[in-house]
């Protein structure tokens, strides 16, 4: 790697102060510090470090995705190949979701990346990985048929107003990802929910075989057809219509155990997320007036967005709770109010999505008491010892 | 029997280049540096010029904000020169030595008939008195104040940390008379704190006039600020005093023989080393002579203390007035090709982010890159499984960078001190400056008290 790292070298004057390229000082930065780790050193403090970083960090949870965006494309595929009555195999199922899904990343990250770049630009910072992970979130949790405009669009809106207006990654109070997603989700319902959108070429309605529906097991529950609900197992498997990367808890799960084993994502707010869903679940079980509130509360667990919800989006350390209590109760909270509203509210039946928002506006406030309580705990240890 | 308190958070980093437990005498060096920078809350004012002769325990500058507080010299010699830095601060003072040590004479004395003030009083005329420092703030301690303990750390838990049962062999009465000059200063116990894994030095356990604690666990297991906050924890007003248990020989020896003798213990370790072992020096000699011919090549970092909280030093620079360690690693100034995305076999960390995690009881080789860019806090949790203090460490350093001086008190920055954070500096994903951070809050603190 030698001559790359001289042509580097070479080339790197022209874009630090004074040289002709010095407004893109941070696209090179960034593309520099992607290619090699800096040569910078320990200057105070501890000399030696952890090799943990950013840029790591980021790449696991991107890593711990790619089991759902593979399955997400093969399903697509399927879904499509069941719509139109025809077969094909595993490969040409994935080929066809592969063509659907990719421009969606492609536009998601070139749009995300530019306005990373001008702002890391304009501020004078290095860029942030963070937007490597939320441009892999996003297409994952739309439907396929999306307009790529429109993805572009509620990326633009979920970086910008999002993260960049209050400070950049690690600033920013709301998930990006689902922020992108609410945006869509209220601003154009025709393209985010009803049954045509999560089965490619439902709108467009040519070729379709007669009866079927394209409707997710979470709509057939909302209209009060339980019984026409897939099994659990096939939830489980995710062989169900749905967001592109959101419909199979097992690979959902597989990521899961990435983010754990590295210790990257909280099993604090993973276990409480599903106890609080379990929890609620089992509440409405008791209090059934409708075939949608006795749906075994496990079940909900492999329905809709909710496993890829409390793996990979209640965990964004971010916009979570930051306290070890405060990750129990927000993880808590968002299990409980994501079967809520998913049940109580035909109008949102992605209630996961809203429940994340709400809870990610609470995490401060939750880490509030948590905190204030530690506070309390050393005047009383001091009033003690006084007195 | 004593009280064993078991410390579960932390982190032992598992480095190369231990100390053979062996020690070892060495010619003296002709050149010894006594360095203001080794103090915090420091204003520098020479007691002796360029040239001037000074014997060993001749005081060579005190500190304007405590005037009482003078540091003395550690051999008898010539005042080679006075290195500054930025704004002429005061760096060092090094002292060319005699081949024979003269020492200034101040009396013999026997604690058990003497009253606190004598002992204060001999303490600081002879400088001895600046190895003793209190908590909050890690200051030199004021003569004034009474502390409602004094605290002695008998292990260390740091990297390759040098064994203290080693350093303090055949010791026994000076260690003892130190012990007794200590209890003299304050009315609450002196707590001696021992490792609860290996049986400790009899030089520790025999010793008398001492409540004896005993703590297990991994580092920062053996830090006095996480003693502090188990056994006797800091409320706001609280003062604490902590010495190491070399310099309370050495004060001992003060009294047993009137005179300031310099000599310790030290561990040259790292994984640089070629022989890594313990030496008997004098205080602030040059560890020229110590690396000279006994480090592999290439772009070397010298550090006086450990490399969690030691001072860089070239490899002609001076021991730090504290330490008792000298650690040498490698730079890390290099560029490595996509290093983030490697599969990293020989990289440590504390995530299992790393194929490392593949070989649990290797020791590694850790340079001194600062593998990654800084950037704002992003992961949460880190640092708690680290730092085993009833205290929101993320929450307290946040705090001290918006300056809210009540919020740092609230808390519980008293209780603090940037060693105890080390560890959250070395597994910090976001590469922020913790220890220098923690600092800068305690200064502020102490600004806001006087």
């Amino acid at each position: 790697m030698r001559p790359l790292r001289r042509f580097l070298d070479h080339i790197k004057p022209h874009f630090e102060k004074g040289g002709k390229l010095e407004k893109l000082h941070s696209t090179f930065e960034a593309f520099e510090t992607f290619l090699f780790v800096p040569d910078q050193v320990t200057t105070q403090g501890s000399h030696i470090r952890d090799a943990m970083d950013m840029k790591r960090t980021m790449s696991i949870v991107v890593v711990s995705l790619i089991p759902a965006l593979l399955f997400g494309m093969w399903n697509v595929g399927h879904q499509h190949y069941l719509a139109t009555g025809q077969e094909g195999t595993t490969l040409q199922l994935f080929w066809e979701g592969f063509k659907l899904v990719l421009p969606i990343i492609i536009v998601t990250y070139a749009t995300g990346l530019a306005i990373e770049f001008a702002f890391a630009q304009i501020r004078g910072h290095e860029v942030n990985e963070g937007f490597l992970v939320t441009g892999m979130l996003i297409p994952l949790v739309l439907p396929v048929d999306v307009p790529l405009w429109m993805v572009a669009v509620a990326t633009a809106f979920a970086v910008i107003i999002g993260k960049e207006v209050f400070g950049g990654t690690g600033m920013n109070i709301l998930n990006p990802a689902l922020l992108a997603r609410a945006f869509l989700f209220f601003a154009y319902p025709a393209y985010m929910s009803g049954n045509q959108v999560w089965t490619h070429g439902l709108i467009e309605g040519k070729g379709i075989v007669d009866g079927f529906s394209g409707a997710t097991p979470l709509s057939m529950a909302a209209e009060g057809n339980v019984d026409k609900m897939p099994e659990a197992t096939e939830m489980f498997m995710g062989y169900i219509p749905g967001s592109i990367g959101e419909t199979s808890t097992l690979a959902v799960l597989i990521g899961a155990l990435i983010l754990l084993y590295t210790g990257v994502g909280s099993w604090r707010i993973m276990l409480s997320t599903f106890v609080g869903g379990l929890v609620m679940g089992l509440i409405l079980n008791v209090f059934a007036v409708n075939p949608f509130m006795a749906i075994p509360a496990w079940e909900h667990m492999v329905m809709g967005g909710f496993a890829f919800g409390a793996v990979f989006m209640a965990t964004d350390p971010v916009s979570a709770s930051r306290t070890k209590k405060g990750k129990y109760i927000y993880g808590f909270l968002i299990g409980l109010l994501a079967i809520l509203i998913r049940v109580v509210n035909p109008a949102y039946p992605e209630g996961v999505m809203l429940a994340i928002l709400l809870m990610n506006v609470f995490a401060p406030l939750i880490d509030h008491y948590v905190t204030e309580s530690n506070i309390k705990r050393r005047l009383k240890r001091a009033n003690v010892q006084a007195a | 029997m004593s009280n064993v308190y078991r410390i579960k958070k932390g982190l032992d980093i598992p480095l190369m280049g231990e100390a053979e437990k062996v020690i070892h005498t060495i010619e003296p060096a002709r050149y010894y540096g006594a360095k203001p920078i080794d103090f915090h809350w420091m204003r520098t004012k020479l007691m002796s010029k360029e040239g001037d002769r000074v014997k060993a325990g001749t005081p060579l500058f005190y500190n304007k904000l405590q005037p009482d507080v003078q540091f003395p010299s550690p051999v008898s010699g010539k005042v080679m020169a006075v290195n500054r830095g930025e704004r002429r601060k005061i760096l060092e003072v090094v002292v060319e030595a005699d081949d024979r040590i003269e020492y200034e004479d101040f009396g013999k004395g026997e604690p058990a008939d003497m009253s606190r003030e004598e002992i204060v009083d001999k303490l600081l005329k002879s400088g001895l008195w600046s190895f003793i420092r209190q908590r909050p703030y890690s200051i030199s301690a004021n003569p004034k104040d009474e502390p409602k303990s004094i605290f002695i750390s008998g292990f260390d838990t740091s990297p390759l940390a040098p064994d203290h049962d080693l350093m303090v062999k055949g010791e026994q009465e000076n260690f003892q008379k130190g012990i007794d000059v200590l209890s003299k200063l304050t009315r609450g116990p002196v707590h001696l704190n021992l490792n609860a894994v290996f049986p400790p030095s009899g030089v520790f356990t025999q010793v008398k006039g001492v409540q004896r604690n005993y703590f297990k666990g991994p580092h920062p297991a053996g830090n006095v600020g996480i003693h502090i906050s188990r056994i006797d924890p800091i409320n706001q007003g609280d003062i604490i005093w902590y010495v190491y248990p070399q310099d309370v020989i050495t004060i001992g020896r003060l009294f047993e023989q009137g005179i300031y003798d310099a000599s310790k213990v030290v561990a040259l370790t790292g994984s640089e080393v070629l022989k890594p072992r313990y030496y008997r020096v004098l205080r602030g000699r040059s560890i020229e002579g110590l690396v000279k011919d006994n480090v592999t090549g290439g772009d070397l970092r010298y550090i006086s203390g450990n490399v969690l909280t030691g001072k860089k030093i070239s490899s002609e620079g001076y021991l730090g007035f504290f330490d008792d360690q000298i650690t040498v690693i490698p730079e890390g100034n290099y560029h490595e090709f996509l290093g983030w995305a490697m599969p990293g076999f020989n990289k440590f960390s504390t995530s299992r982010s790393f194929f490392s995690w593949l070989q649990p009881n290797r020791k590694y080789r850790i340079d001194t890159n600062l593998k990654g860019g800084e950037r704002a806090y992003v992961m949460s949790g880190e640092y708690e499984k680290v730092f085993p203090m009833d205290i929101y460490p993320v929450q307290l350093i946040k705090a001290i960078m918006i300056g809210d001086i009540e919020l740092m008190e609230k808390l519980g920055i008293y209780e603090v001190d940037e060693e105890d954070f080390a560890l959250c500096e070395f597994v910090c994903t976001s590469k922020t400056p913790v220890q220098s951070i923690v600092r800068k809050g305690l200064n502020m603190m102490i600004e806001e008290m006087t």
